[in-house]
């Protein structure tokens, strides 16, 4: 705690788009509350007075990529009482862990004239992956009206409420006919945690899995049905391998099918 | 006398970077801005995914300006597989875009930039003294959001952007509750012309070229020819052969010049400096009245060039959105076929460009994307290397500040710059 007795609050960067910390700026209409109620201590995007851990509570964003970042997050994790990760990066690798399946000298070799220069770990893994973490928010980017209600939940003291199931429980609560069935579109809503508000399917267009593996979810029987419907097999298992392609739930179903 | 001004996290800016700049003499020994932002490699894991994905997959370059990577990789992928995008369309990314450049201008003139002019550490401490600045402020940047989050969902990724358009256009009434506030909107956009007008801006005399997008009809930012004070004039398709990213031995940073040679500025000053006759003619009159006059030099004035840009973005948002129409169709839809297309689009940092060759079955070969931050990172430095001899006289706490302050004149964007590592500079 701060001497005001405030919540002392971090936000730390790893390898990441810098979304998921800009949803914490985007609260515009309560963030200059919010900063009345919690002391801000580390927020470097924000600025440039930094107050010393320990802190209360440490937002994460962005996915272990780096040697120096395997070291940091170590630091990170013991210089704070709660660790909650945010966003797809954090939670699952983000689109960079897309890596993991190739090989990372190549890819040096695709994007730099002299790769030899380049520090990168092999692979791009979520936080979980290297500490423990409190609490997960999924999505690419993590939704800010969550954040805000998880904010005050800790504020209050209490464990902080998640969803645990899937985008279709929101397709049905905004009235949104499935876009499966009334269009024919691939979706992987069926599998994904809810938390966007079902986004996608609003705008006419197939969930492409930004909040990752919704609770117990059952994506080989998804990745059949596509199949069976006819859709092609690669346009479905890429739908799969994508932001949140290297969780464990998804990353198993689809390593199944090649 | 030697001194030592090192930053070893620069606040304030979009990602990690930091500074190390070594005098003696009054003379730079050192001077490192170094960029320690992890690479993620887009442009290799792009390879063997859907041309159909590539903008939401782009998109993930950067939080703050998603919808430049939308614009620029389906505008490379449109001209490449022959997609026209109806006019009534176009105006419907450029709205959207309007809404991008409004967030991403406010939170880095008010935010990020305006606390280094005001004396504060952040804008949080700022607005305890001047808390109707940044209520304004955030106002005008939800505004902003606002019109991202109607056209596209949201405005972190927004996901109604494709190949070819939209995957679903708005009706006039989602999009008529912008008119609700819009005059206070205005009005604050107006009034922070005049403000930054008379901000202090410190003294650097460098002459500098500056390279934007041009179109005769209006500001440019969704298309447009390549333009500089140099004196260039070309399509598009040439930004690769005019602009060249080199490497050098003693720094892993691929640097962007032009011929190989020369910094260049792009960016909001390099916009309001070759485009000023198409910004709205109220906003030029506000300039005038402010005693702004073209071009801007002084490289600490991009926050009035910003200024401009978000004046101009809410004038024209407005006339959009009041002579909306739904257009017939959200998008248009094309058999891939194998071939290579590049584009550039002015994301709120400045010419955005993407070169992709696709296969027959629409499947990325390859991917090229020279990001803004890229490409002003060596005039970043040559600011600094102009700056240095008055460093020398400063108080270290000041002079980290002003460079500080310098870096942030060009709001880099680090996470977008996943091309360079590390730029180190030794002067004799």
């Amino acid at each position: 705690m701060s001497e005001g007795g405030k919540l002392k609050v971090a936000v730390y960067k790893f390898s990441s788009c810098d979304g998921c910390q800009l949803q914490i700026l985007n609260a515009e209409d309560d963030l200059l509350e919010l900063a009345d109620l919690v002391e801000i201590s580390y927020f470097m995007e924000a600025t440039r007075r930094t107050k010393p851990g320990p802190y209360d509570l440490s937002f994460v964003e962005g996915s272990i990529s780096t040697p120096e970042e395997e070291k940091r997050i170590n630091e990170v994790r013991q210089n704070c009482k709660t660790l909650v990760a945010i966003g797809a990066c954090a939670t699952a690798g983000g689109i960079q862990a897309l890596r993991n399946w190739s090989d990372v000298e190549h890819f040096k070799k695709v994007v730099y004239p002299n790769p030899e220069w380049v520090a990168a770990l092999k692979t791009a893994t979520p936080i979980s992956a290297h500490v423990k973490v409190d609490l997960e928010l999924m999505g690419c980017p993590i939704n800010k009206d969550q954040l805000l209600f998880v904010i005050a939940q800790l504020l209050r003291g209490k464990k902080p409420y998640v969803p645990t199931y899937s985008v279709c429980l929101e397709c049905k609560a905004r009235g949104t006919p499935c876009v499966v069935v009334s269009k024919n579109i691939p979706c992987v809503g069926p599998v994904t945690m809810a938390g966007c508000g079902a986004l996608c399917p609003s705008y006419g267009r197939g969930c492409y899995g930004c909040f990752g593996p919704m609770d117990d979810p059952n994506p080989k029987g998804l990745i059949d049905y596509f199949l069976s419907q006819g859709f092609d097999k690669g346009d479905v298992l890429r739908l799969l391998r994508m932001f949140t392609g290297y969780s464990e739930k998804f990353r198993k179903a689809v390593d199944e099918y090649e | 006398m030697s001194k030592e001004i090192k930053v070893d996290y620069l606040a304030r800016v979009e990602g990690e970077g930091a500074l190390d700049i070594k005098l003696k003499d009054g003379k730079v020994e050192t001077l490192q801005l170094k960029i320690f932002e992890p690479p993620r490699f887009f442009e290799a894991f792009l390879v063997g995914r859907s041309y159909l994905e590539v903008p939401d997959i782009t998109a993930r370059i950067c939080g703050i300006c998603p919808v430049a990577y939308q614009m620029s990789s389906a505008r490379a992928i449109e001209k490449m597989i022959g997609l026209n995008v109806p006019d009534d369309v176009k105006v419907l990314r450029r709205l959207l875009y309007l809404g991008e450049w409004i967030e991403s201008h406010t939170l880095h003139v008010y935010i990020l930039h305006a606390p280094d002019f005001m004396g504060y550490e952040s804008a949080l401490e700022m607005a305890r003294d001047h808390a109707d600045l940044v209520r304004a402020a955030l106002r005008l940047k939800r505004w902003g959001n606002r019109i991202m989050e109607i056209l596209g969902g949201r405005s972190v990724h927004p996901v109604s952007p494709r190949v070819g358009g939209f995957h679903r256009c708005p009706k006039k009434e989602e999009l008529e509750p912008l008119l609700a506030d819009v005059s206070d909107v205005k009005r604050t956009a107006m009034d922070a012309i005049g403000w930054a007008a008379h901000l202090n801006f410190p003294d650097l005399d460098r002459k500098a070229e500056y390279v934007s997008l041009h179109h005769d009809k209006e500001y440019a930012i969704t298309e447009g020819r390549i333009r500089s004070t140099g004196g260039i004039n070309a399509p598009e398709d040439e930004f690769d052969k005019l602009f060249v990213e080199s490497q050098v031995p003693y720094s892993t940073a691929l640097r962007s010049l032009v011929g190989g040679k020369r910094p260049y500025v792009v960016g909001p000053q390099a916009r309001v400096n070759l485009n000023h006759d198409e910004l709205a003619p109220e906003v030029l009159d506000k300039a005038k009245e402010s005693g702004i006059s073209f071009p801007l030099e002084n490289p600490y004035m991009s926050i009035v060039a910003r200024v401009l840009e978000v004046a101009h973005s809410v004038v024209e948002a407005e006339a959009i959105v009041r002579g909306y129409r739904t257009p017939s169709a959200p998008y248009v839809d094309g058999r891939p076929k194998a071939g290579e297309g590049a584009a550039i689009t002015e994301a709120p940092r400045g010419a955005l460009f993407h070169r992709y060759t696709i296969d027959n079955g629409g499947m990325v070969k390859k991917a090229r994307i020279v990001s803004p931050t890229a490409q002003n990172q060596s005039s970043m430095e040559a600011d600094l290397l102009e700056l240095a001899p008055s460093l020398a006289k400063m108080t270290t706490e000041k002079a980290t500040l002003l460079c500080e302050q310098t870096i942030r004149n060009y709001d880099p964007c680090i996470s977008c710059s996943a091309h360079f590592l590390k730029l180190r500079v030794t002067s004799e």
